[in-house]
């Protein structure tokens, strides 16, 4: 599913350069949960924002179910993050003026679905993440696990090729983190290629790989016995 | 366009207008003002200009009324002072001679300019009255409204020299009872008796008019107070497209001519000529309506530059919204629009509601001011205008949007999404 070769990325600060990413090569199939851990300042934010297509990529190849990301100009990033990719982040990034429902079917709106479509679509995503009864609240109605599953709802409407995740569980206590993640594995069985960017290894354990970086390369890259989530809520 | 007529486009704007009530209600105030300052100006200015058009309507706009004076200067053989006199068939060859003229008519007055006014009696009741000899044209020149049943002088009045009148108001107040109908009752003028044919309602047509002034032939004039062929004053109307000023100037040589008068002396006649000032109070209402333009558009650019400001200041505060919008694939066109859209829109929102409004205090002012003598009539708006100052908003509200649009696409989404 993504394919990165050899991949370099540096930030110009001033007169220093700082190298971030050091030659990643990197490749994940389709269906794989994937956590990529490690410290801050290790390149992971950066390495994930490269697949988002949100940065670009000095250097290297990245392929993405066999298109080639390359070169792209807003327009045609916008179109791909659209149709390819679902995004959930740390800090939610729920639009605050639209209900639940609306945040959830804004994907589709740039996908120019019709209205209708749109809110039956989102409502059944809503379904899935449990909040059905809450479509028609404001983000600051939900509690932070709510709003986080309120993201991920948003993330799978528009049906992507993969779903990125930074730091979903970083702004949630335990309890709500193994209630989103119990989700996600959930999302996983179903078949989405999912990668998780995260510093916690209690979160890396329930994938089904971990990939370590370390300094802007990858230091260690291992299969894991998942741990079910379940088990801990 | 098809994304103007889009319903989806809609709810986003109205979406993003109704986050922050209070910043939109400011928002549109400003240009709100402006177009209502806009309307208010340019229709109390066109009141105005209706407002000098009807005070102006019972009298031919192009009037020139003419007299003799003395002479100032010797010429021909003659000494200085001398005292000119009109003639009726001075009238009949300024006519001829000055092809501007519609109409001319010779007058003579008794008590206008000094002098003893006649004695109107009718019975017991009696009272002295300015006397006018007039010809049935002056009708045409200075429009005298003539009450139901009555009639102005006409022309086989004047051929035959009819003891008929016109009277004033006051003078049937003051000759006749209450419920007494005046047309066709007698009075007695300087002891001539005298048919009433009309009694006419009293406008300002002339500036020494009053609401007592008889009207009688200018034949019967003429034999009443022994005038013979002497014309104190000229009422003359130009054709609407004429020069009044030359036609003024040419009535003056014409007379010199006739009268044998110095051709650089200014003093033997004088004119009063209504159309020149006419002239000079449709040009100063025309400067008003300029003025009322100018000053009209200025508030509406001021309201407009309000608006951009505003919506500079929401997108930076909106940069993490858009980012959001980005990310989940909102194109940069996308973006744009939407904040384009939103500043037309808003401007457009304010204009209508200060069309609107401004539509309201000018329909008030016409209502307070209706029955003064205040010269202001029908406050109107031309259409033209009103679609061009909507135009105007409409062009300028999406320049002014232009600047936070760009501001809103240059931000990269990822660094828009980092800003907490």
């Amino acid at each position: 599913m993504i394919e990165i070769k050899d991949l370099h990325k540096s930030y110009k600060m001033g007169s220093n350069s700082l190298h971030v990413l050091k030659g990643i090569n990197f490749s994940v199939e389709a269906g794989e949960l994937v956590a990529i851990m490690g410290s801050s300042g290790s390149g992971k934010s950066t390495l994930l924002n490269i697949i988002g297509m949100l940065d670009e990529a000095d250097e290297g190849e990245y392929d993405l179910d066999g298109i080639p990301i390359k070169n792209l100009n807003e327009t045609k990033a916008a179109n791909y993050r659209n149709k390819f990719l679902g995004f959930i982040f740390q800090s939610f990034n729920l639009i605050n003026y639209k209900t639940a429902l609306e945040n959830v079917a804004l994907p589709l709106y740039y996908q120019k679905m019709p209205r209708k479509q749109r809110q039956e679509k989102a409502m059944k995503y809503l379904e899935q993440v449990g909040l059905k009864e809450w479509s028609h609240h404001l983000p600051s109605e939900l509690s932070g696990g709510q709003k986080q599953r309120v993201a991920i709802a948003r993330a799978m409407v528009a049906e992507p090729k993969v779903l990125l995740a930074d730091e979903l569980t970083g702004a949630l206590d335990s309890t709500t983190s193994y209630e989103v993640m119990e989700l996600i594995q959930k999302i996983n069985d179903q078949g989405n290629t999912i990668l998780v960017v995260t510093h916690e290894t209690d979160i890396a354990q329930m994938c089904k790989r971990i990939v370590y970086l370390r300094d802007g390369v990858i230091i260690k890259d291992e299969k894991v016995k998942q741990v079910r989530a379940k088990a801990h809520v | 366009m098809r994304f103007l007529f889009d319903k989806n486009t809609w709810q986003e704007i109205f979406g993003s207008i109704g986050k922050n009530k209070t910043r939109t209600i400011i928002t549109v105030i400003g240009v709100m003002w402006g177009i209502f300052i806009y309307i208010v100006l340019a229709g109390a200015s066109k009141g105005l200009d209706n407002g000098f058009e009807r005070n102006f309507e019972t009298v031919a706009k192009n009037s020139i009324w003419a007299w003799s004076q003395s002479t100032s200067m010797p010429y021909a053989g003659y000494k200085t002072g001398r005292r000119m006199r009109l003639k009726v068939g001075d009238a009949i060859t300024l006519e001829n001679r000055i092809p501007e003229i519609q109409y001319i008519a010779p007058v003579n007055t008794k008590g206008v300019f000094g002098g003893e006014a006649a004695q109107g009696v009718r019975g017991l009741k009696s009272n002295s009255y300015p006397v006018y000899g007039y010809f049935p044209v002056i009708a045409k020149m200075a429009t005298q409204k003539i009450y139901d049943n009555g009639r102005f002088i006409n022309d086989e009045d004047e051929e035959q020299a009819r003891k008929v009148c016109v009277i004033g108001e006051r003078t049937e107040q003051e000759l006749f009872e209450k419920d007494e109908d005046p047309i066709g009752g007698y009075i007695r003028i300087d002891g001539i008796y005298f048919q009433v044919v009309g009694v006419h309602k009293f406008t300002q047509t002339t500036p020494f008019g009053t609401d007592g002034d008889i009207y009688i032939p200018f034949s019967t004039f003429q034999k009443l107070y022994n005038t013979a062929d002497n014309a104190q004053y000229f009422t003359i109307a130009a054709y609407d497209d004429a020069d009044v000023v030359q036609v003024e100037k040419d009535i003056k040589s014409v007379l010199k001519s006739i009268h044998r008068v110095h051709p650089d002396d200014e003093r033997a006649f004088g004119a009063f000529n209504l159309g020149e000032i006419f002239n000079k109070i449709m040009g100063f209402a025309n400067g008003l309506t300029f003025v009322s333009l100018i000053v009209g558009l200025a508030t509406i650019l001021a309201g407009v530059i309000g608006i951009g400001n505003i919506l500079l200041i929401s997108v930076k505060e909106r940069t993490k919204e858009l980012g959001i919008r980005r990310a989940l694939g909102a194109t940069p066109n996308e973006v744009r629009s939407l904040i384009i859209l939103e500043s037309v829109f808003l401007t457009m929102i304010a204009g209508v509601i200060g069309i609107i409004m401004g539509a309201g205090v000018l329909n008030l002012i016409n209502n307070l001011t209706q029955d003064s003598d205040f010269p202001y009539t029908n406050p109107t708006v031309p259409i033209p205008l009103v679609i061009g100052a909507l135009l105007v908003m409409v062009i300028l509200g999406t320049l002014i949007g232009l600047i936070p649009a760009q501001r809103a696409v240059s931000i990269k989404p990822i660094d828009a999404l980092r800003e907490e």
